[in-house]
């Protein structure tokens, strides 16, 4: 690619000078791969709103950010319909980018040098946008955020807002205090990455333990009863299915204690 | 440092003129004979009598021992290890085949088995003597500092390389300066531990420090410096303030998106010496794990240095975390 227009690049770094530095070395290597920078971010919550009106190619991500970390904004970019090819840039050694599973992905270590730099743009144009498989496989941890991509944008749903998760269909209701939102995420994937936070209560529900009040009986017969979650502040009930209720029992007896 | 040592401490006797040591002796060889009757006797009753049997026939050439060691440790020290031991243990068979012979017919086992057992008893003790004395050594302790001392992040290096690399076109003089405090910083984590540092030194490392953080995170970084009460003559170990404000930074400022406050306060309060670094507590999500390794190495370093007199003590309260080191004030000459 010599002759087309300039490659559009978005830069994410917390540290004014590591951003000012990226600009230098993609101006050294302007002649070889020319590009254009539509925008900066210092956070990752930054990137995630101002990255999808951008018509950014490629995205220069630090992976130590405030606010979220980058591969939690990758994560999230990659619901965007035309989401931005990533090269993940740290300053950390190879010994904790491996605790990061990042092998699977490219990446470059500060400081960069310019050939690197061209290097890893011209390999993430060519490998395209990450996808959100391997995206997820290399997180070390559970994200902080659901996301929602509407057309060109993305909104954000805090982990610790959603009260319960229910499966229908093709979708997950997200619900949360304030409302509800759908995200296209399979429940059994959502269920290995929050199990921490969230119990599965019935083949399509997980709901938030700390949102759980209590139990109550919802009929079935003498020796079979059936039961609902009682969910703190809010009216609505949800059916436990038989297979899950002896695990539920435990984990009520656990808070009582 | 030129260079490591490879053998730090060459092995060495142990000084039998320490009250430690002679206690530990008796200890063990009472110990050790005590587990030989144990394991012969068919019932602790028996074994109980004959314990009270062979401490009669042992606790004479043991003593003797004991005292004759007193008396010779300082030609016995100058000896080498080796040697040095054969000679102890040479010692106390003499003593062992003097002890049986003034027995004469009591004498419970025969004058080969006497020899026998003293001599190993002798190298039995010995061996571990010499296991308390590596646990224990100074070597050891400084191995262990400099362990300590090395922990600055390597992101933080990285970091600031970086950050220099982006100023050298645009404002070579601050690129200088930034460099010069780099080889300050590395100088003082890569010297020699084990001496004391005055203050005024301490708290220029830590301007260097800072000056460097400053840089890569700009307005995020608010500095509040309060010195003017820091007695700067003070003596205190080398490197315990700046791992407490990189600290700060790295888990009070850099995480968060806003700007991030810290405060050191150093002063002097009667014949104690007073250091305190503050920063925002930021919220569970944002912070970052790790932080008690940091402190542990911290107040292990001065319990090297002070022992029981010094004391380092964190908290969080008002949504700010702190910690706070006291050390004896002791003033340093230059």
């Amino acid at each position: 690619m010599s002759a087309g227009p300039p490659l559009k690049i978005y830069i994410a770094d917390d540290e004014a000078p590591a951003r000012a530095r990226l600009r230098e070395l993609l101006a050294d290597i302007g002649s070889a791969l020319p590009t254009v920078v539509v925008g900066e971010a210092p956070n990752g919550l930054e990137v995630i709103e101002r990255l999808p009106g951008s018509g950014a190619q490629v995205l220069l991500l630090d992976i130590q950010m405030p606010g979220m970390n980058g591969l939690e904004v990758a994560r999230h970019l990659a619901q965007l319909e035309q989401p931005p090819a990533v090269v993940f840039v740290t300053a950390h050694d190879r010994h904790a980018v491996e605790a990061f599973e990042l092998n699977a992905l490219d990446y470059l270590m500060k400081p960069a040098r310019a050939e690197r730099l061209e290097a890893a743009l011209r390999k993430a144009l060519a490998a395209g946008p990450p996808s959100r498989e391997r995206l997820a496989r290399a997180a070390p941890v559970a994200r902080e955020y659901f996301s929602v991509a509407e057309r060109n944008r993305i909104s954000l749903v805090p982990v610790a807002d959603v009260v319960y998760l229910k499966a229908e269909l093709k979708y997950v209701t997200l619900r949360t205090r304030a409302g509800e939102h759908l995200i296209e995420e399979p429940l059994v994937a959502l269920e290995r990455e929050f199990g921490e936070r969230f119990v599965r209560v019935h083949r399509n529900c997980l709901v938030a333990r700390d949102a759980i009040r209590g139990f109550e009986r919802a009929g079935g017969a003498e020796d079979e009863p059936r039961w609902n979650v009682v969910l703190e502040g809010f009216a609505e009930r949800l059916p436990v299915s038989r297979r899950q209720w002896p695990a539920l029992k435990g984990l009520l007896g656990e808070r009582k204690a | 440092m030129a260079s490591i040592r490879q053998i730090p401490e060459a092995d060495a006797l142990p000084d039998f003129r320490n009250l430690g040591v002679m206690a530990r002796v008796l200890v063990a060889v009472h110990v050790l004979a005590l587990a030989a009757v144990a394991l012969a006797a068919s019932d602790w009753r028996d074994a109980l009598q004959d314990f009270v049997a062979a401490a009669i026939q042992f606790e004479p050439p043991l003593i003797a021992s004991l005292l004759l060691l007193y008396v010779a440790a300082p030609r016995l020290l100058r000896l080498p290890y080796w040697s040095g031991s054969l000679a102890v243990a040479a010692l106390v068979a003499a003593l062992a085949a003097a002890s049986h012979a003034a027995f004469g017919p009591l004498a419970a086992i025969g004058l080969a088995r006497a020899l026998l057992l003293a001599a190993a008893a002798a190298a039995v003790v010995l061996g571990y003597l010499r296991l308390h004395m590596k646990a224990h050594s100074p070597a050891l302790s400084e191995a262990r500092l400099q362990a300590l001392q090395a922990r600055i992040r390597p992101h933080f290096l990285f970091n600031s390389l970086n950050a220099v690399l982006a100023l050298i076109r645009r404002d070579p003089r601050r690129a200088e300066r930034a460099l010069e405090d780099l080889a300050d910083l590395f100088r003082a984590l890569m010297s020699d531990s084990r001496s004391l540092v005055r203050l005024a030194d301490e708290i220029a490392l830590l301007e260097r420090y800072a000056a460097i953080e400053q840089l890569r995170l700009g307005d995020r970084l608010r500095l509040t410096w309060e010195l003017d009460g820091a007695p700067v003559d003070a003596l205190l170990p080398p490197l315990v303030l700046q791992p407490l404000l990189e600290n700060a930074i790295y888990h009070g400022v850099e995480p968060g998106t806003g700007v991030g406050d810290v405060l050191v306060r150093i002063e002097r309060r009667g014949e104690r010496v007073l250091s305190r670094i503050e920063n925002p507590q930021l919220p569970a999500g944002a912070a970052r794990a790790g932080n008690q390794m940091a402190l542990e190495n911290i107040r292990e370093r001065l319990m090297l240095f002070f022992d029981a007199e010094a004391r380092l003590e964190s908290r969080v309260a008002d949504g700010r975390y702190s910690v706070e080191i006291e050390i004896p004030y002791r003033a340093g000459t230059k």
